[in-house]
């Protein structure tokens, strides 16, 4: 029984994962860049449900709007003021260390606003827990959200990238942003809406992350937004479909090393296992091989 | 004759501006050296300074190798403090060791040094194998992931000697089996105590100096141009006939043993050695990236400058202390939008000093 | 006996056959051409020279002895150097750098003789020196030998990118359309360059240009390309008096 357990638990783990995973593995595919800072919107989206649903005692739906509503606002304006200045720099490396920059920038703005101290995150999800097997498991309201939300969005967004004006926008810029920007393509305009779109998602996400995980610390998102990113790599850098199953086995991989090998090991084995995938398939389970023109 | 003499003179130009330029660098740190060594003496300087000698040449060995990686190899490492953490326990780990068999510090400090340095050095040879076949953003990632994996594995670290030799275990003291006066060395998350304080501010330096000989020595060398030309175009260096692996490893390997250097330093200069997120973690990778950046990717004598400041000013201005990691994220952004923005690069280009002083010739010939 | 040998070689990227049944022969000493529309493969055929690209199927022989399916890098041990038609400089090294990474595999001394200044290294570096400079000279850059590659205005990269490759010593020296994006004048200087090089090192040269005025100056043979596959190969003048080949030009 104690297996269906952790495999519940994992799928619940690898549900958040994978929710992240998509607005990470949408701007990498898109955007071409690996925006570190992807955890810590996620942050910034559950601190602000906290400040508006805990603190000042709002309904969970308003605060859950307000936050989709300021992470797009907060990743437009990183793109916008960090990102985009440097899309054509010729170091590679340069948006890379600003996106580190911006990660550092708003874990530390918002350990200055609220402090380090842990906050208790109240469950947006009003749901109790299904008992089975004469209550020997038991799947968490948060867990049937989480992977329902995660499912609800992936379909919608492959139908978004796959049939809408926009989507298709974003594909050709994924491409080739010259050739795109000949085609009539407002380039920073659909990498501008990618941004938007992951980093509502990112708000989605620190909802479900901290209602399922309910301690919040101003670092609370960097750990899961990097762990995230391997369940992307791990599923195909770039694919949807890919980050959703990259994510749910993640963290069913994480729960099972915590349960049978040690508790102490497991982020050594998550990352453990994203040097093994780079290292046998560096292209993940679902992502396409690139081989640089000569 | 004339074709020699030709040579001799390009020979001299061409080595006088390296050497010239590397003695400045030494010359900044020995003089450094000896102004604090007089004020020292003369009892100007705050224990709190005092207690900050050390910590800085351990932060300048780092910032200097890790812009070998970052600068003259030209990837992004985020383990950097996972290697640290290799030469740490590894150079603590002989030290508390040997502390009765070798008494005298002055051999044994630089074995340890030497151990850890090696230690380091063959992990990032180790990982560096499979982890240099990947690019940009996948090899920073992965070295982040390493950087974790080692600071995690030491965690649960245990072990222990008595008179059989070492025990290893991975769980708790207990499975260790030690016989009766064994002792246990690394204990876990707990880590090494005991470790004798042969760190000095003097050793710092010479170790500082020595890491500055070796990584500029070999930037100006036939292998350090073998990597720089990677960093600048992979597949032309293969195609003039450079193994790619071979420098990639190369240079990875002594930035990762003098990581470990550094944290043989560090590691001697504390009593209790463990390894947290705080000192090995992430985070300390990042702040050792800051100091690369802002003191210019590629520029040692920057590394060294810019980690002495960033490690001093939050310490000097105690109101600043609260927002430290809040202004290296903000010089993180400034310095690579300045940098990098080729927006940024024209200003600089328009308005740099250089243009402003061959205007101002220019309005003088005409005049 | 002949310097290059390319028999039956061909490539394809899924499904598409870039080159097919590609057949080579170079004398040593020659100037040999390599023209053909955009698109019809010809880099494509450098990249399989260089070992940039493994064949599916064919031979390649240098002086004798099969390369086919090595490494670029033992390809250019071998003696097979060449220069980019984007050109891959290394940006961030001085002139004299680019030329001495050239020279790269020709020096040696180990890494503790460069980090700890020992005589060898003096010496060797010395001779570097020297030869980098004497190569520099012939292509007059050695007034710019400090300046930074990425510095050199356009008509010194190409060149430069020549110099590079000659300091690996090839045998056979691959030029990917070393005239574009040059002036006229700029290019008259670059035939009489490749001439040049050509009586200097006693070299075998193998090009790709667009600009006839420069293939019909300098190449004595040509073979022409046309959908990966070879349309023509003869004597210079001829093949550019064949119809198939004015067609496949020109158009009907």
């Amino acid at each position: 029984m104690s297996f269906i357990q952790y495999l519940i638990n994992g799928i619940s783990l690898g549900s958040v994962y994978a929710l992240i995973a998509l607005g990470y593995t949408m701007v990498y595919g898109i955007a071409k860049m690996l925006n570190f800072a992807h955890g810590d919107v996620i942050m910034v989206g559950a601190f602000t449900v906290y400040t508006l649903c805990s603190t000042l005692g709002l309904p969970p739906a308003v605060g859950i709007l307000v936050a989709v509503v300021l992470c797009t606002c907060l990743g437009i304006s990183i793109e916008k003021v960090a990102y985009k200045p440097l899309r054509k720099a010729a170091s590679p490396l340069a948006v890379l260390i600003t996106a580190i920059g911006v990660s550092y920038l708003l874990q530390n703005a918002v350990l200055l606003i609220f402090g380090a101290d842990t906050k208790a995150f109240t469950s947006v999800v009003p749901i109790e827990p299904i008992k089975l097997a004469d209550g020997q498991i038991s799947i968490s309201g948060e867990t049937l959200v989480t992977v329902l939300v995660c499912l609800v969005i992936m379909v919608s967004l492959i139908l978004f990238i796959n049939k809408s004006k926009v989507g298709q926008a974003m594909l050709a810029v994924s491409e080739d942003k010259g050739a795109a920007q000949l085609m009539g393509i407002n380039v920073n305009s659909t990498i501008a809406i990618t941004f938007a779109i992951g980093s509502a998602l990112a708000a989605v996400a620190g909802v479900l992350y901290c209602s399922a995980y309910p301690s919040l610390t101003p670092y609370t998102g960097s750990m899961p937004g990097i762990k995230a990113f391997v369940a992307a790599v791990f599923g195909g850098i770039g694919s949807i479909p890919g980050a959703f199953i990259g994510g749910i086995l993640l963290g069913i991989i994480e729960t099972f090393g915590k349960a049978y090998i040690s508790s102490q090991l497991s982020d050594a084995i998550v990352f453990g296992v994203l040097i093994v995938v780079l290292l046998v398939k560096p292209s993940g389970l679902l992502g396409k091989n690139i081989q640089e023109k000569v | 004759m004339q074709k020699e003499k030709i040579n001799l003179i390009s020979k001299f130009k061409n080595a006088n501006k390296n050497f010239k330029s590397n003695c400045i660098t030494y010359g900044i740190i020995l003089a450094a050296f000896l102004l604090i060594q007089i004020l020292v003496s003369a009892g100007a300087v705050s224990n709190l300074i005092k207690g900050l000698l050390v910590p800085l040449c351990t932060y300048a060995i780092l910032a200097v190798s890790l812009n070998l990686t970052v600068g003259i190899l030209g990837e992004l490492s985020l383990g950097h403090a996972g290697f640290m953490c290799v030469g740490a326990f590894a150079g603590a780990f002989f030290s508390k060791c040997m502390v009765g068999a070798i008494p005298s510090a002055i051999i044994r400090f630089p074995l340890a040094i030497l151990i850890g340095a090696v230690c380091a050095g063959f992990f990032g040879f180790l990982i560096g194998i499979p982890v240099l076949r990947l690019k940009g953003d996948y090899l920073a990632i992965v070295t982040l992931a390493f950087g974790e994996i080692v600071k995690n594995i030491i965690n649960c670290l245990y072990v222990g000697r008595d008179s059989k030799g070492f025990h290893f275990s991975m769980e708790d003291t207990a499975s260790l089996g030690l016989e009766e006066g064994g002792e246990v060395i690394i204990k876990g998350a707990q880590g090494i105590t005991g470790t004798p304080n042969d760190s000095t501010f003097t050793i710092g330096i010479v170790l500082l100096l020595i890491t500055l000989f070796i990584v500029l020595n070999l930037i100006h060398s036939r292998d350090g141009r073998a990597i720089m030309a990677i960093r600048d175009n992979t597949i032309a260096a293969e195609s003039v006939g450079i193994h790619i692996t071979k420098y990639k490893l190369m240079a990875f390997s002594i930035s990762a043993a003098l990581a470990g250097v550094a944290g043989v330093l560090y590691a001697h200069n504390l009593s209790t050695l463990t390894a947290l997120p705080k000192n090995f973690g992430y985070n300390q990778s990042i702040m050792i990236l800051v100091f690369v950046v802002l003191g210019g990717i590629g520029n040692i004598r920057g590394s060294v400058i810019s980690a002495v400041i960033l490690t001093l000013l939050p310490e000097l201005l105690r109101g600043l202390k609260d927002y430290r990691m809040l202004i290296y994220a903000v010089i993180l952004i400034a310095m690579m939008l300045f940098n990098w923005s080729p927006k940024c690069r024209e200003l600089r280009e328009k308005y740099s000093f250089k243009q402003l002083l061959a205007k101002r010739k220019n309005k003088k010939e005409a005049a | 006996m002949a310097l290059l040998e390319v028999q039956n070689l061909g490539i394809s990227f899924g499904g598409l056959r870039a080159v097919d049944d590609f057949n080579l022969t170079i004398e040593k000493g020659c100037l040999y051409g390599l023209i053909g529309p955009n698109g019809a493969g010809k880099t494509t055929v450098f990249n399989l020279l260089t070992g940039v690209y493994k064949p599916n199927v064919g031979i390649i022989k240098l002086d004798g002895k099969d390369i086919t399916g090595r490494k670029n890098i033992d390809i250019n041990k071998a003696g097979i150097a060449r220069t980019f038609q984007n050109i891959r400089l290394f940006k961030e090294l001085s002139v004299l750098d680019n030329v001495k990474v050239g020279l790269h595999n020709r020096y040696h001394y180990n890494t503790l003789a460069g980090i700890f200044r020992l005589p060898k290294y003096r010496k060797v570096e010395a001779q570097m020196n020297a030869e980098a400079i004497e190569l520099l000279k012939v292509f007059g850059l050695e007034e710019e030998k400090d300046f930074l590659a990425s510095n050199l205005p356009y008509g010194k990269q190409r060149k430069l990118e020549i110099a590079r490759a000659l300091a690996t010593n090839p045998k056979l020296l691959l030029l990917d359309e070393p005239a574009a994006g040059m002036n006229p004048n700029e290019t008259q200087e670059l035939m009489d360059t490749i001439r040049f090089v050509r009586e200097k090192f006693n070299m075998t040269i193998l090009l790709i240009e667009h600009d006839m005025k420069l293939v019909s100056g300098i190449c004595e043979k040509l073979t022409v390309l046309n959908f990966g596959r070879v349309l023509c190969q003869g004597e210079t003048a001829e093949v550019l008096q064949n119809p198939e080949v004015v067609k496949a030009y020109l158009g009907e």
